[in-house]
C-alpha cells in the first residue's frame, strides 16, 4: 500500500475517534435541553418547591448554590492569587518552590469526596461551624485553589519581563512592580481562571454532601451559619432518593444546573479572547 | 516613606504565606483524616480492612473489609481506562496535528464543555439513558453495572487526557518533526515513528492523571453503578466503589461510631492513592519539561 493511501485511513480514524468523544457532549446536551425546557419557566426557577418536591420550583436550590459560589470565590481568590504571585514573581528555585508546586498538584488530585470528609472533620466538627453555608464554601474554596493558582501564574508569565524591568529600573520596589506593572495586564487571565472556578464551584456535589446540603428547606437561609439547599445535590436527590419526581423536574434541574455552569464557561471565553486580541505586545 | 516600606513588608509577608498555603492544606487535609480514621484503626487490623471480603457496617457483629470495594474501584477504573485512553490520544494527535486551525479550535472547545458538565448531571444523563440501554443490550436485570461506571468515567476521563496529551505533543520539539519529514516521512510515519516516543512521558502522565480522576470521581459513579458492596467477577454486575461507600454511607452514620470511623479510613486510603498517582505523573511530566 502507498504510504499516503495509509496516511489517509490513519488519519480517517484518528478523525473518527475525535468524533467518537465529542459526539456525546452534543449527546447529553441535545437530551438536557429537549427534555428539560419545557419544565423551567419563571415559576420552576422563582418559586418555592410544593408537594414534597413534586411540583413548584427550585428557587431556594440556586440561592444556595449562588451564595456558596460567592463565599467560596471571596476565600479561594484572594488566597490563590496571592500564592500565584509569590510562585511566579517572589520564589527562586529551591526546595520549598517544588513543594508548593507538589502540594497544588496533590490538591488538584484530590477526590472530591475526601474533600467532603476533609470539610466534615476540620470545618463542620472541629472549628464548630456546624453543617452551613460557611463550612461548604470553605471546602469548595480549597477545592478550588489549585484551578485559580494554576490560571493566575499563566497571566503572570504572560506579561513581558520586560514591564517588570522598565520598572525596577525606575527605582519601584518590587510590590510597586507587581502592582502597578504586572496585576493589571495579568487581570483577564486571572479573571477568566476565577469564572472557570466559579462554574466549577457550581457544579460540584460530593464536597457538599456533608458540610451544607439540605433535603429540603421551607425557608431561604438567613445566614451563612444556615444549612442551604444546592442545585447540584437537588438534582442528584430528585433523581436517586425521592420516588415520583416527574422527568420534567429533573431534566429541568439538570438544564438550569448545565445552563448557569455553561454560562458562566461562555462568559469566561468571551473574556479572555476580547482581551487577546486587545494585546499589543 | 517608612509607613511604605513596612506596609510592603506586610503585604510581602501576605504573599509568602499564601504561597505556602498550599502546603499547608494539603497536610491539614491529611491529618484531620488521620484524626478521625485512626480510632478506626485501633479497633480492627489493617491488613483485615484491606483484606476482608464483606463490607456489612451495620450488621452485629459488623465487618469492614474494603476488598470487594477496592475491587469495584479497580474494575470501573480499569473499564474506563480500555475505552478512554486509545481515543483520547487518538484525539489529541488529531487536534494538534492533523485538524485545522478552524476545526481545531472548535474541538478544543467542545472538550473543554465536556469537562465542564458536572458530574451529577453526567450521573443522572446516566442512569436515563446509557443504563436502561445496557440493561436492554445484554438482557440484564440491571442496567446499573460496572460497564455502565466506566463508561460514563471514561468519558470524563478524556478531557484531562486529551489536553496533557495535547500539551506532551506540542512540546515535541518542531525538529524532531521536520527532520523526518525532510528524510521522506509521511506525516503519519513521522506521527507514530517520531513524535509519539518523544511525547510519551507526557502521554503517561496524562494516562495517570485520567486514572487519578477516575478513581476519585464520585456522584456520576453512585447513580450508575447500582452500589452492591459484593466482590464483583464480571464487566456486567453492579459494584460499589471506594468513593460511592463515602459519599452514601456517611450520611446515614452516628458521628463517632465505628462506621463514621471507618468512612474516614476509606478517605485515608483514597488521599494515599491519588497522591501516589498525582505525585508518579508530576514526576514524568517534569522528566519531559527538560
Amino acid at each position: 500500500m502507498k504510504t499516503t493511501t495509509k496516511q489517509k485511513i490513519a488519519f480517517g480514524f484518528l478523525l473518527l475517534c475525535t468524533v467518537i468523544v465529542v459526539l456525546p457532549v452534543l449527546f447529553v446536551l441535545a437530551v438536557i435541553i429537549k427534555n428539560g425546557s419545557s419544565a423551567v419557566n419563571w415559576e420552576f426557577v422563582s418559586a418555592m418547591p410544593r408537594d414534597n418536591m413534586k411540583a413548584g420550583g427550585i428557587y431556594p436550590a440556586i440561592i444556595g448554590t449562588v451564595y456558596l459560589v460567592c463565599l467560596s470565590t471571596l476565600f479561594s481568590l484572594p488566597i490563590g492569587l496571592f500564592a500565584a504571585i509569590y510562585l511566579h514573581e517572589y520564589a527562586k528555585e529551591n526546595m520549598l518552590t517544588r513543594l508548593i508546586r507538589l502540594a497544588i498538584v496533590n490538591l488538584s488530585g484530590v477526590s472530591s469526596v475526601v474533600y467532603g470528609l476533609f470539610g466534615l472533620a476540620l470545618f463542620v466538627t472541629f472549628l464548630k461551624f456546624g453543617v452551613s453555608i460557611l463550612s461548604g464554601a470553605l471546602t469548595l474554596a480549597i477545592m478550588n485553589l489549585p484551578v485559580i493558582i494554576t490560571a493566575s501564574v499563566e497571566a503572570l508569565a504572560s506579561v513581558p519581563y520586560s514591564f517588570r524591568e522598565v520598572s525596577l529600573s525606575l527605582g519601584a520596589s518590587k510590590w510597586q512592580t507587581v502592582r502597578h506593572s504586572v496585576l493589571p495586564f495579568a487581570v483577564p487571565g486571572i479573571l477568566t481562571g476565577a469564572i472557570l472556578s466559579l462554574a466549577r464551584a457550581a457544579g460540584e456535589t460530593a464536597p457538599i454532601l456533608f458540610t451544607v446540603a439540605a433535603f429540603y428547606l421551607p425557608n431561604l437561609p438567613h445566614s451563612i451559619f444556615d444549612q442551604a439547599m444546592a442545585l447540584p445535590y437537588h438534582l442528584y436527590i430528585i433523581s436517586t432518593q425521592i420516588p415520583g419526581i416527574t422527568r420534567e423536574m429533573r431534566y429541568g434541574t439538570a438544564l438550569v444546573l448545565v445552563g448557569i455552569v455553561f454560562s458562566m464557561n461562555i462568559f469566561a471565553v468571551i473574556i479572555r479572547s476580547k482581551f487577546r486580541k486587545k494585546k499589543k505586545w | 516613606m517608612k509607613l511604605r516600606k513596612i506596609i510592603e513588608f506586610v503585604i510581602e509577608k501576605l504573599i509568602f504565606l499564601c504561597g505556602v498555603a498550599s502546603i499547608l492544606f494539603v497536610i491539614l487535609i491529611f491529618a484531620f483524616l488521620l484524626k478521625e480514621g485512626i480510632s478506626f484503626f485501633r479497633e480492627v487490623s489493617f491488613g483485615k480492612f484491606i483484606g476482608g471480603k464483606y463490607w456489612y457496617p451495620i450488621s452485629e457483629p459488623p465487618q469492614f473489609g474494603i476488598l470487594p470495594l477496592v475491587l469495584g474501584s479497580l474494575l470501573v477504573t480499569l473499564g474506563a481506562i480500555i475505552i478512554s485512553v486509545p481515543l483520547s490520544i487518538a484525539a489529541a494527535f488529531y487536534i494538534s496535528e492533523v485538524a485545522p486551525l478552524k476545526i481545531k479550535d472548535i474541538l478544543k472547545a467542545a472538550i473543554e464543555m465536556l469537562a465542564a458538565i458536572p458530574s451529577v448531571v453526567l450521573g443522572f444523563i446516566g442512569m436515563v439513558t446509557l443504563v436502561p440501554w445496557i440493561k436492554k443490550v445484554f438482557n440484564l436485570p440491571t442496567g446499573l453495572t460496572a460497564l455502565s461506571g466506566s463508561i460514563m468515567l471514561g468519558l470524563m476521563a478524556m478531557p484531562t487526557i486529551i489536553s496533557i496529551s495535547e500539551d506532551a505533543i506540542n512540546a515535541v520539539p518542531r525538529s524532531y518533526k521536520e527532520g523526518a519529514l525532510a528524510l521522506g516521512a509521511t506525516r503519519w510515519q513521522a506521527m507514530y515513528r517520531v513524535i509519539i516516543y518523544a511525547a510519551m512521558p507526557g502521554i503517561i502522565a496524562a494516562t495517570m492523571l485520567g486514572i487519578g480522576r477516575v478513581i476519585g470521581e464520585t456522584m456520576a459513579v453512585m447513580m450508575i453503578t447500582g452500589n452492591a458492596a459484593v466482590i464483583p467477577h464480571t464487566f456486567l454486575q453492579p459494584v460499589r466503589t471506594l468513593t460511592a461507600t463515602i459519599a452514601a454511607e456517611m450520611g446515614e452514620t452516628v458521628h463517632g461510631s465505628m462506621h463514621y470511623y471507618s468512612l474516614f479510613a476509606i478517605g485515608i486510603i483514597l488521599f494515599a492513592i491519588t497522591f501516589i498517582i498525582n505525585f508518579t505523573a508530576d514526576l514524568f511530566l517534569h522528566r519531559n519539561r527538560k
